[in-house]
């Protein structure tokens, strides 16, 4: 009986692997998305290309903006004269801060007034815009505490020091990309590398017309769906291999939970996209139909997945439509276990949920495979 | 004079024939049609309602070791604002690990025994705070709110202590730093995320629907039938682009209209500059997903390819979401070549700036010169030959 299978396992490895490009797309492209994802999505907001307008040009205003850009958040891009050639610059999209302090700043100050400094803020994006408001208002809110105690030392009052935060992170000490990343990666190229080969391999047969040849051959039902799902299994062990390395090598993004809930974590996630890409397949007549189907569910499983954007964000309804998706679970899974190195006592609850919907998944799609095809 | 006019005419006459063919090929195939309508649709829908990079109501947890009334009240500023949630409070570190393990704190507040007495030294007093670093982007933002309360809890403080000690009112100076936004005054983030939103759908529709065009055409073998037929090779290509061309303009005309009647996005600049520059990048769009078609032959190779060349760089190295300043050089100098990226800072440009050619000039004229490009090598790659 494994004769069979064998035989219909190694007609699919020659198939997939007969294009030397196609090699290249399974194996070195996930690893380049690594690199890019890792270096490339990072929401941190630093170095702000910054204009000043300084009329009043005096130790404190100077001093002011040294403190300003020693904190690394603002470049100081340029200095300008008038608030037109900032409009302009705003406009262009060449600074995204224009600081505008008017003469008589120092003369307030020393005086014991409210001194104004402008800042236009370009807000077209809002993200950056938020934050770039929080950085400077913190920088007010601390040149002010200076200021009072400063002022009070003068008095001859004991200069009292504010209380501090400390603030420590766990998991990742740098608050660093990468970690939370890659493994983001892992499972968005496991979704769509395998639900996309398993769907059009199989159309794919149809389509040609191959599919009469391989039913009039002496091969069963799930010898022909094990032939059409065992080579994407470990095509898929590969890739999370692979992008593991990689994280390793260039990142430093270590696995610090176990490896064998990684491997069993990944093994139910297949069931999920393997047996969506087998249902696509018995309700899919060409090759676009199927791919147009995978496109559809995978870019709304991903959005919804809290890869980038979490799901605690997201609208009630919203979140609770994410119950059934399997990346999201997968994505909490493998984050908890890249990240945290947490185990199935924290953990239980996402493998139970992956391994209900991969099962669910699964069987519907085997019972109407072989119902449909042949 | 006529030679030339009837030649013209024969053109068009043979583009239409091809494009009634593949428009036929899209007809037949309703469900492809409809989930190339109903997936910008959808996406939009997201981003409008569920998809949001900020972040409140943060899940807080807090380990007061001082229980005095300074420290209930640095608490209680916390409490009261909408960034922080307090979820729970704990009594241990181990506590604090459990809830952070499961996610049911993201930020700890750690107040050490002895603050309240701390406050009233020249000394420091400390407040700890503990972040899961697993979540870096929310951790970080979710830092900058703790400072800001922290702050202006602190010089509260200071205040009350020098009045304390200094009964006569103490007048120090004061900074302010008042903030004028532009552009987008109220900062709402679907206002920025929109216009960057049309550029990353158009991408990904063009590219799928074209990408399998060709390569049917070789693995189901009516290829044959195209070489034979007397259409130039332009002809062809022109004529097979036009109805996903078609598909094109409804998505960006739903995606106008959805931004604009549904989520009241705000277009300050000029529809037909918009509409004009959007054809353009439409063009450039198609031809990519055509010469994917024409160099893979196959269709899974090519909606793979089309996955990788177009999709992911539109969505990643556009600018979308993930600014590209903070990239490193050599990711910064990649994006250059992505049209998406243009695409983005026309479209931002048009919506919430009001800025015309005259700022938006190079950035049309790539979109111009890609367009151009991508079709040349199209048809060039285009072989009219078997085997």
């Amino acid at each position: 009986m494994f004769e069979r299978l064998k035989a219909m396992l190694v007609k699919e490895f020659i198939q997939t692997f007969r294009d030397p490009r196609m090699r290249v797309v399974l194996f070195v492209l996930p690893m380049i998305q690594t690199v890019i994802f890792g270096y490339a999505v990072n929401m941190d907001v630093r170095k702000i290309p910054t204009a000043v307008i300084d009329r009043d040009n005096s130790p404190q205003s100077r001093e002011l903006l040294q403190v300003l850009f020693a904190s690394g958040h603002f470049r100081d891009s340029i200095r300008l004269d008038t608030e037109q050639q900032a409009s302009r610059l705003l406009d262009a999209g060449s600074v995204r801060v224009a600081l505008v302090i008017n003469h008589g700043l120092a003369q307030q100050l020393g005086a014991g007034r409210t001194a104004t400094i402008q800042a236009l803020v370009d807000g077209s994006d809002s993200n950056t815009a938020g934050v770039i408001l929080g950085y400077l208002s913190r920088f007010a809110e601390a040149q002010n505490i200076r200021l009072l105690t400063e002022k009070a030392a003068r008095s001859g009052l004991t200069p009292s020091t504010a209380p501090r935060l400390e603030s420590r992170a766990w998991f990742n000490p740098d608050l660093a990309s990468p970690p939370f990343y890659v493994p983001a990666v892992i499972a968005n190229i496991l979704y769509i590398i395998t639900m996309l080969l398993s769907a059009m391999a199989v159309v794919r047969e149809k389509e040609i017309g191959t599919i009469e040849q391989v039913i009039v051959t002496p091969i069963r039902k799930y010898d022909f769906i094990l032939g059409k799902t065992v080579p994407f299994v470990l095509i898929g062990y590969a890739n999370v291999l692979l992008i593991s390395l990689v994280g390793w090598l260039v990142f430093r993004v270590p696995v610090r939970g176990s490896i064998f809930l990684l491997i069993l974590a990944t093994g139910l996630f297949l069931m999920s996209s393997l047996g969506t890409g087998l249902f696509l397949s018995t309700i899919s007549q060409t090759q676009q139909q199927a791919k147009m189907s995978a496109f559809f569910i995978i870019f709304i499983a991903m959005l919804l997945s809290g890869f980038a954007f979490p799901v605690d964000n997201m609208p009630l309804p919203v979140q609770w439509l994410t119950v059934i998706n399997p990346v999201r679970w997968f994505m909490e899974i493998i984050r908890g276990l890249y990240l945290k190195g947490v185990g199935l006592s924290i953990l239980w609850k996402q493998f139970g949920m992956l391994l209900l919907i991969g099962t669910m998944v699964l069987v519907t799609a085997v019972v109407r495979f072989r119902k449909t095809v042949g | 004079m006529t030679s030339v006019s009837s030649g013209a005419k024969d053109s068009v006459r043979r583009i239409t024939a091809v494009g009634r063919k593949e428009f036929l090929h899209v007809l037949r195939d309703p469900r492809s049609l409809a989930l190339g309508i109903l997936m910008p649709l959808i996406m939009l829908f997201l981003f409008g309602y569920a998809l949001t990079l900020d972040v409140d109501r943060v899940p807080l947890a807090v380990w007061d070791q001082d229980n005095s009334p300074a420290s209930r009240e640095l608490i209680s500023r916390f409490e009261g604002s909408r960034y922080f949630s307090l979820r729970s409070h704990a009594t241990s570190y181990a506590d604090l690990e459990q809830a952070v393990d499961r996610r049911e704190a993201l930020i700890a507040l750690v107040i050490p025994p002895d603050f309240a007495d701390r406050l009233e030294q020249p000394g420091s007093a400390t407040i700890q705070v503990i972040l899961d670093g697993s979540d870096p982007n929310t951790a970080t933002i979710a830092q900058g709110y703790a400072e800001a309360i922290a702050l202006s809890w602190s010089r509260q403080v200071v205040m009350q202590q020098l009045l304390r000690r200094a009964p006569y009112a103490l007048k120090a100076p004061q900074l302010e730093i008042r903030p004028r936004v532009w552009f987008n005054t109220d900062l709402v983030s679907r206002n920025f995320i929109f216009p960057g939103l049309i550029p990353v759908i158009m991408m990904i529709v063009a590219a799928l629907l074209t990408s399998l065009s060709m390569a049917r055409e070789w693995e189901t073998g009516t290829m044959e039938q195209l070489v034979t037929m007397p259409v130039r090779r332009w002809e062809l290509i022109a004529g097979k682009l036009a109805p996903y061309f078609c598909i094109g303009v409804v998505d960006l005309l739903l995606s106008v209209g959805v931004g604009y009647y549904i989520f009241s996005v705000p277009l300050k600049g000029s529809l037909l500059l918009l509409s004009g520059l959007s054809l353009l990048f439409l063009v450039g769009a198609l031809s990519v997903g055509m010469l994917i078609s024409i160099i893979a032959k196959s269709q899974l190779l090519a909606s793979q390819l089309a996955l990788l060349v177009t999709v992911l760089p539109a969505f990643l190295l556009s600018g979308f979401i993930f600014p590209l300043e903070n990239m490193p050089a050599p990711i910064q100098a990649v994006s250059h070549i992505v049209v998406a990226r243009y695409f983005v800072t026309i479209l931002r440009g048009i919506y919430l700036k009001d800025v015309g050619l005259a700022v938006l000039w190079p950035q049309a004229l790539f979109l111009l010169g890609f367009a151009l490009l991508i079709l040349t090598v199209a048809v060039q790659k285009f072989r009219k030959k078997l085997g």
